[in-house]
């Protein structure tokens, strides 16, 4: 029971953490630009300068690395195939909301289908 | 999307799959932590396949924040849920996990719904495109 307890805590752990660093890494990255473009014409130093100077990088990298060890804690206590898709699962979920709160994505109906079809497979999972 | 697009959310998948396997097989050897023992989470960096796993990982870093700068969040997420399926696939055939019916149907569930998205747009809001309200008034102001 211990051990179970111990996995959701840090699934959940997992789960806000990483959502809370795409939403900063994702805005982080739409301002920097497109990369491709960006090294073409800049070179490939200009790039990383910009993202590295970014300070919604810097927050997102703090969350991952959360996110990273909590990961790591959960992995010592179960099956890769539960804690993975669990965690990666339920932040989709979460993102799809706060990409549209935060983000302003225009999150349509496709996309829904989308959140609620992988929310029911997390289900299935942990079942 | 082109090609190389293509080939950059590849790099996300694979190398999330890789890595997270990577890091189970390697957190196995190193054992269960709890909060009394919490120094030896930092030590499972020692572990070769924590390591390698972190390298992956890394590698998934650099192909997830490129995507990012072309793509929506809610389109780089599940254009690379091949991962769940790849990872299932790693955990049984590598580290040798049972997997039962029933989460085979999760992992399948999953997919499908991810599938979804990857057929609508790739970008629906993109920020630094749009013109601030005191650029505009500037450029409404030399028009005149």
């Amino acid at each position: 029971m211990t051990k179970e307890i111990y996995t959701w805590e840090a699934i959940s752990a997992i789960v806000i953490a990483s959502c809370a660093g795409d939403v900063f890494l994702s805005h982080a990255m739409k301002q920097v630009g497109d990369v491709g473009e960006l090294w073409r014409r800049k070179g490939l130093v200009t790039v990383i300068g910009r993202i590295l100077r970014n300070p919604w990088f810097i927050g997102g990298v703090l969350c991952m690395t959360i996110a990273f060890y909590s990961l790591l804690f959960a992995l010592s206590w179960e099956d890769v195939s539960l804690v993975g898709p669990a965690a990666a699962a339920l932040t989709f979920v979460a993102n799809a909301v706060a990409a549209r709160i935060f983000l302003h994505e225009r999150v349509d109906r496709r996309r829904w289908i989308a959140a609620l079809l992988v929310a029911g497979g997390v289900l299935l999972l942990a079942a | 999307m082109t090609s190389s697009k293509y080939l950059v959310l590849a790099g996300v998948t694979v190398c999330a799959a890789a890595g997270d396997s990577l890091l189970s097989r390697g957190m196995r050897e190193v054992g269960n932590i709890s909060f009394q023992n919490l120094p030896s989470i930092v030590l499972a960096i020692l572990n070769p396949w924590v390591a390698i796993g972190i390298v992956f990982l890394l590698g998934f870093f650099a192909s997830y924040m490129t995507a990012l700068s072309w793509a929506d969040l809610t389109y780089v997420l599940p254009a690379t849920s091949l991962g769940y399926v790849l990872l299932a696939l790693i955990a049984k055939f590598a580290l040798h996990e049972q997997i039962s019916v029933t989460r085979w149907l999760g992992i399948l569930l999953i997919s499908t719904g991810v599938g979804f998205v990857t057929r609508g747009p790739e970008l629906t809001h993109n920020p630094s495109r749009e013109i601030s309200p005191r650029s505009a008034r500037a450029l409404a102001a030399r028009q005149k």
